[in-house]
């Protein structure tokens, strides 16, 4: 170097002329955080090399697709009887139907045959299918949003409010949960019969009950879960450090509490689905669910029983379409635990 | 016996009781929220005549003072008169029912806990190999599979079409395929829990110490691994009392079993409110002290465990 400013070659003091301002890029290389949507694209992955988690989610996207828009242009409706097409094996015609093609018109098979009253069975197994994936979607959105308030102010404030708020939890998770829908859908089934409101008379009494209850008791493990993810991810040391390096609450919560809770409130959700599809179909088995003539899986499993040996068609359907959704459901929720699960992160 | 664990017992005893008082309170309120008289469903009655029958079955006062008596008569035992079942009471037909349910349901329970731990400990010995992926895909169907469609398909397969067992519960025999069609979910349930508390157990370290001193395999597993793997079996016990307390509902129809399920379907269908309470409050306490004992256990067996 030409001009030497200090004499000492050995001196400590530095020559500010010697340095310069790093470029933006060079800054950028000094930065190790990672991006912050990595969590989700990490158990995404995790998620898309499940090869059977793939498949069950598939099959749900599927029976989905084919339980909302199959009915739209199906030429039967769920409703429409014919009383010379009664229990008809699956793509049997009757004498009416055979006379109408004999003539050289087009009569769309019945794919699954048809009912006691003549109604096309294919049509009912899938708005059955319809009204369980309703059920199982909408009681996870109930206990979803009903979890995650109730849990997050639990873990938030902590103290005595949470003892509180954790024994009424303790109580609701003890009590009987299946009898509570019985006895809720038998108390409220003269009220949703002579209700002036279009939709709950749609819905029908279990269906009106599922719903109420499952925004009474159902939540009580999502807001458990939650709060355990708020009360434990306060206390890390991460979060200590993120807070000694200067980082606010709203970092904090951003960073370190949604990612963390994120994964439990997808498990739990997912777990709740087939489980809520499952009451669904059993109180409509007992005759608590939807109303005539409205189809569901368990109704119609139900009805099949009365000529069992005869038409055992009619039972097989329905009961592989409940096995196949919660199977998948089940499978799919399997694949999220362990997509998601933090603690088995290798 | 420590001073610990009873303060413990009596904080879960208290809690149970709270629980089942809940019930009852919220069986009572809701039944009484029905604006129809038990009554006036039926055939034309008088107004007198229904009065009459309301002032019989106490339906006059106010509802209060309904629930205190129904606190007060419930303590005795007695849980009133069945209007479905006119000339019964309904603890008598509850108990009736309820000797049927009991078999069925214990034994049901019963297998599914033994042929589980079996299960689940085989597969998770033989990890990864041919047996544990058949009995993992079997009992992942089998938690798919509700009671109703269960029951109904071996009703259909073993009694319709093969013929092999009546259809009846009430034939001899007939009590099989009714506890088969129970058991199968819980016994799912059970093989899946056992197979990871056994995993889970078989990775620890005393386990490694108990191999390498030389201990034979057959000891390793039921001395040293066998009774740690039974604690998260023993906590599902109640939850599996509530299974099959309600799953029996659609199995007793299915099969004809004249149990206490069946009792209340058929209470529901009669509009019998004093049996739809009376079952309900049975079956919960059933649940509740299941659940109580499951705890209970689940602490005395493991002395590990926090008595929080």
């Amino acid at each position: 170097m030409a001009d030497k400013k200090f004499k000492n070659p050995l001196s400590l003091q530095i020559d500010p002329g010697l340095f310069e301002k790093a470029t933006d890029e060079e800054k950028a290389q000094q930065v190790t955080m990672r991006e912050s949507v990595s969590f989700m694209r990490d158990a995404m992955r995790r998620l898309r090399k499940n090869r059977i988690a793939m498949l069950s989610l598939v099959i749900i996207v599927l029976i989905a697709l084919i339980a909302f828009i199959v009915p739209e242009f199906y030429p039967y409706t769920y409703t429409k009887q014919d009383v010379t097409a009664q229990n008809l094996a699956p793509f049997r015609y009757s004498a009416k139907e055979q006379m109408k093609i004999d003539k050289g018109q087009s009569v769309f098979p019945h794919i699954m045959g048809t009912d006691n009253l003549g109604r096309d069975y294919a049509i009912r197994v899938i708005y059955g299918t319809r009204i369980s994936l309703l059920v199982g979607i909408f009681s996870a959105l109930i206990v979803v949003v009903i979890g995650i308030i109730y849990g997050s102010i639990s873990g938030y404030f902590g103290g005595k409010v949470d003892m509180v708020m954790m024994r009424i939890v303790d109580i609701i998770y003890s009590l009987p949960d299946v009898l509570i829908v019985i006895l809720l859908s038998v108390a409220i089934k003269d009220w949703v019969a002579t209700s002036k409101s279009a939709l709950i008379a749609r819905l029908g009494a279990g269906m009106v009950s599922i719903f109420v209850v499952f925004g009474l008791l159902y939540w009580v493990s999502m807001a458990r879960q939650v709060r355990g993810q708020i009360l434990s991810i306060k206390e890390q040391e991460y979060v200590l450090a993120s807070k000694a390096i200067g980082a606010g609450p709203a970092r904090i919560i951003r960073k370190h509490m949604i990612p963390n809770c994120v994964s439990v409130i997808i498990i739990i959700a997912a777990m709740q689905i087939p489980s809520a599809i499952f009451t669904e179909s059993f109180l409509s088995f007992l005759g608590l669910g939807v109303s005539i003539p409205m189809p569901s899986l368990g109704s119609l499993a139900s009805d099949a029983r009365t000529a069992l040996r005869s038409y055992p068609y009619q039972l097989i359907f329905p009961a592989l379409a409940i096995f196949l959704i919660v199977l998948s459901f089940n499978l799919l929720g399997n694949g999220l635990r362990d997509a998601f699960d933090p603690k088995l992160r290798n | 016996m420590n001073a610990r664990f009873l303060s413990y017992l009596v904080k879960r005893l208290l809690m149970a009781l709270l629980t089942i008082f809940l019930v009852i309170a919220i069986t009572f309120f809701v039944m009484h929220a029905i604006p129809a008289s038990p009554f006036s469903s039926e055939k034309a009655k008088s107004d007198a005549v229904i009065a009459a029958l309301e002032a019989k079955y106490g339906f006059d006062k106010p509802v209060v003072v309904q629930f205190w008596n129904y606190l007060k008569n419930i303590a005795h035992g007695d849980f009133g008169l069945s209007t479905g079942w006119i000339g019964n009471t309904v603890i008598d037909l509850i108990l009736g029912g309820f000797s049927y349910s009991a078999r069925i349901g214990f034994t049901a329970g019963f297998l599914a806990i033994i042929f589980g731990v079996v299960l689940g400990s085989v597969a998770a010995l033989r990890r990864g190999k041919f047996l544990d992926k058949l009995i993992q895909v079997t009992t992942t169907a089998l938690v798919s599979m509700p009671s109703f469609v269960m029951a109904t398909i071996l009703l259909l397969v073993f009694a319709l079409q093969l013929n092999w067992f009546p259809s009846l519960g009430n034939q001899p025999g007939g009590l099989f395929l009714p506890v088969v069609s129970l058991m199968l979910y819980p016994m799912a349930y059970v093989t899946k829990l056992q197979r990871s508390s056994m995993l889970d157990v078989l990775g620890q370290d005393y386990i490694r110490t108990a191999r390498a001193k030389g201990v034979r395999n057959s000891r390793v597993i039921f001395k040293h691994a066998l009774k740690n793997t039974l604690t998260p079996v023993i906590t599902y016990a109640g939850p599996m009392m509530a299974y099959i307390l309600t799953g029996s509902m659609v199995v007793e129809n299915i099969f004809s079993v004249p149990g206490l399920g069946r009792l209340f379907t058929n209470s529901m269908l009669r509009t019998d409110y004093m049996m739809i309470m009376g079952v309900t409050i049975f079956l919960a306490t059933m649940i509740i002290l299941m659940n109580f004992i499951g705890d209970i256990l689940y602490k005395v067996v493991d002395p590990r465990i926090d008595l929080g």
